[in-house]
């Protein structure tokens, strides 16, 4: 039996919706519009300011920049990750349960936060050059989720599998590598993914590391707001959100967004 | 290539917990010793710590004549059987049962060869290219057994393999690990919470509580001359009497219990453990009647077993459990007389 929702109910969900997608629309919509400064609703129809984000060179720069680092800091991050999430799962019952906590502190601690704290102890104190400092700080701020999304494809994870490979003769180490890594491959890669999404699209964390010659697509898009104020912004937010959505698509498809929210 | 299992003197720990104390066992060439206890009395750490998952914080393991104490696991080549069937679910089931091959260096010929015939030894090589999946509990407990014995192991252990199957599943396949345990005189250790699986399966039983061995013999010497009371219970004589020895008559020893009945027990068939003592007995063991030589009870709650009818009996000597007749089934209520049948009973020392 189908009951009506209230109509209250019903107008209360599209004006969330209406919140929710009309940014998008505005920005897809100024992105489009044949005028030197950003404005809605466009005014003729002009795809310039797509090629426009490949002819600026500091775009260019620092779209690779923000791939690069995105790559590295997950990759650095998952090395860690992965291991942690293993040895929290593995040995739950022996090990205390603050622990478990210590790897999501990047997300509780406010961001703007963390990023000044790793300016000052990164870059200030210890003097690593810019781009090793990004790297760290992208790491730091992707472990929450690699140890988050690794821990909970472990957490099915039945170990007295590892047990039977060990008694077959197969050493520990290598067991991890030939029986527990298979069996938590997907959620591996949704860690990956996951994180690369939430690194490149950074904006605390890069505003205290970037420095001079080096910096991020989102903070070159906050310098050129500040300078120019054209349709460039909207085109290149126009790219990062599609990146964005047609990583999920991808891992929607292949793994399904269930493995993100556990 | 069948070698003996031997424990002396094992103390393991959980942290500060002591799991196990000063435990030791020898199992012969090609014997299955199997270890009953209740949940938490130690049998399954002590198949971990063969198996090298554990280390004893006192004490040696031995198979044969190597020393097995300080080895890694995956050098102790031991055939493991678990509870969860443990089955690589990323391989397919020829290349779960040829992993222990693959870890000895043998070429993939060779070991689907091997693994096949193994499969074939427990009826599934029309799976051999399935995942685990696609297959039943009971065939992934074969997949597991397979894959244990492939490696051709001098000790196979088995933690509660048929735990996780339905009771005629069970059955089936603990006369299968039997038949392959004895086909090839593989010494191997069991680890169970059913006694009936335990008896039916084994040489020898172990049967344990509070990380100790209390008794540990042939199956049908534990059934009938159980050597204490916490193992007397645990093989169902649900009742235990103190008695005092006061007597002889008619090679019987006579005892008292508890508000002044007599009981006469056979001296071919007791050895009377001191002068006081405790006498056990199954529901079995006492028969009840209208009139007779026995124990003097009120009859409460009846029950129908089939075979029977049970009695909870008011004595003396507090509530004892008593079968009775199908023939003359008696109301509650009713006085009457527990008759002893001594091949349901034994004598038991008094523990201190």
């Amino acid at each position: 039996m189908h009951t009506r929702p209230h109509p209250v109910l019903i107008g209360f969900a599209c004006l969330v919706f209406f919140f929710l997608l009309a940014p998008l629309v505005i920005i897809i919509g100024a992105s489009v519009s044949d005028t030197s400064f950003l404005t809605f609703p466009p005014q003729g129809l002009t795809l310039h300011w797509y090629e426009n984000i490949f002819e600026v060179s500091a775009f260019k720069r620092t779209m690779v920049t923000s791939f690069i680092l995105a790559v590295t800091g997950t990759s650095l991050s998952l090395i860690v990750g992965i291991p942690a999430a293993y040895a929290l799962n593995r040995y739950r019952v022996q090990l205390p349960s603050f622990l478990s906590t210590v790897f999501v502190l990047p997300i509780l601690v406010p961001e703007i936060v963390l990023g000044f704290s790793l300016m000052k102890t990164v870059t200030t104190a210890m003097g690593f050059p810019i781009f090793v400092s990004l790297v760290i700080g992208h790491a730091l701020l992707v472990l929450p989720y690699c140890v988050r999304v690794v821990s909970a494809a472990l957490s099915s994870f039945d170990f007295s599998i590892e047990e039977a490979a060990v008694s077959l003769g197969c050493p520990r180490w290598k067991a991890f590598f030939i029986i527990v890594l298979p069996n938590v491959r997907a959620g591996v890669i949704a860690a990956f993914i996951l994180a690369l999404i939430t690194s490149i699209n950074d904006v605390s964390i890069s505003l205290f590391l970037t420095g001079p010659g080096i910096s991020t697509l989102p903070i070159q898009l906050l310098a050129h707001m500040e300078q120019f104020f054209d349709p460039t912004i909207a085109s290149v937010s126009v790219l990062l959100m599609l990146v964005t959505v047609g990583v999920m698509a991808v891992v929607e498809l292949t793994l399904g967004l269930t493995f993100l929210t556990k | 290539m069948t070698v003996s299992l031997t424990l002396s003197g094992i103390t393991a720990h959980y942290g500060t917990t002591k799991v196990l104390e000063d435990l030791s066992l020898h199992v012969a060439e090609g014997e299955l010793v199997s270890l009953l206890g209740a949940s938490g009395c130690g049998k399954t750490t002590t198949l971990r710590l063969v198996a090298g998952f554990l280390r004893p914080t006192a004490g040696s393991i031995h198979l044969g004549d190597r020393d097995l104490t300080r080895l890694p696991a995956h050098a102790r080549d031991i055939g493991l059987v678990f509870q969860n069937y443990a089955l690589f679910p990323h391989l397919s089931i020829r290349d779960n049962v040829a992993f222990g091959l693959k870890q000895r260096g043998i070429g993939s010929t060779a070991r689907a060869r091997q693994a096949d015939e193994m499969l074939e030894r427990v009826g599934l090589n029309a799976l051999a290219d399935r995942t685990p999946d696609a297959l039943s509990g009971g065939q992934k407990q074969r997949v597991a057994l397979a894959r244990a014995l492939v490696i051709d192991p001098p000790l196979l252990m088995f933690d509660e393999p048929l735990s996780n199957l339905d009771a005629k599943l069970r059955v089936e396949m603990r006369v299968e690990i039997r038949r392959l345990q004895r086909d090839n005189g593989r010494t191997a250790l069991y680890v169970t919470h059913d006694q009936e699986e335990a008896f039916s399966i084994s040489d020898r039983v172990a049967i344990m509580n509070a990380g100790r061995i209390l008794q540990l013999d042939v199956p049908e010497v534990l059934y009938s001359k159980p050597a204490n009371a916490f193992v007397a219970n645990f093989v169902g004589f649900e009742n235990i009497i103190s008695l005092r020895a006061v007597g002889e008559a008619d090679d019987c020893l006579t005892a008292e219990m508890a508000g002044g009945a007599i009981l006469k027990l056979p001296k071919e068939r007791y050895e009377q453990p001191g002068q006081d003592f405790l006498f056990a007995t199954r529901p079995d063991g006492l028969l009840v009647a209208r009139s007779g030589d026995g124990i003097p009870a009120k009859l409460g709650l009846r029950t129908y077993l089939g075979r029977a009818y049970q009695y909870r009996c008011e004595t003396a000597a507090g509530e004892i459990i008593a079968n009775g007749p199908l023939s003359d089934p008696l109301e509650p209520g009713t006085d009457a007389f527990l008759i002893p049948q001594h091949d349901q009973c034994a004598v038991l020392p008094v523990e201190a």
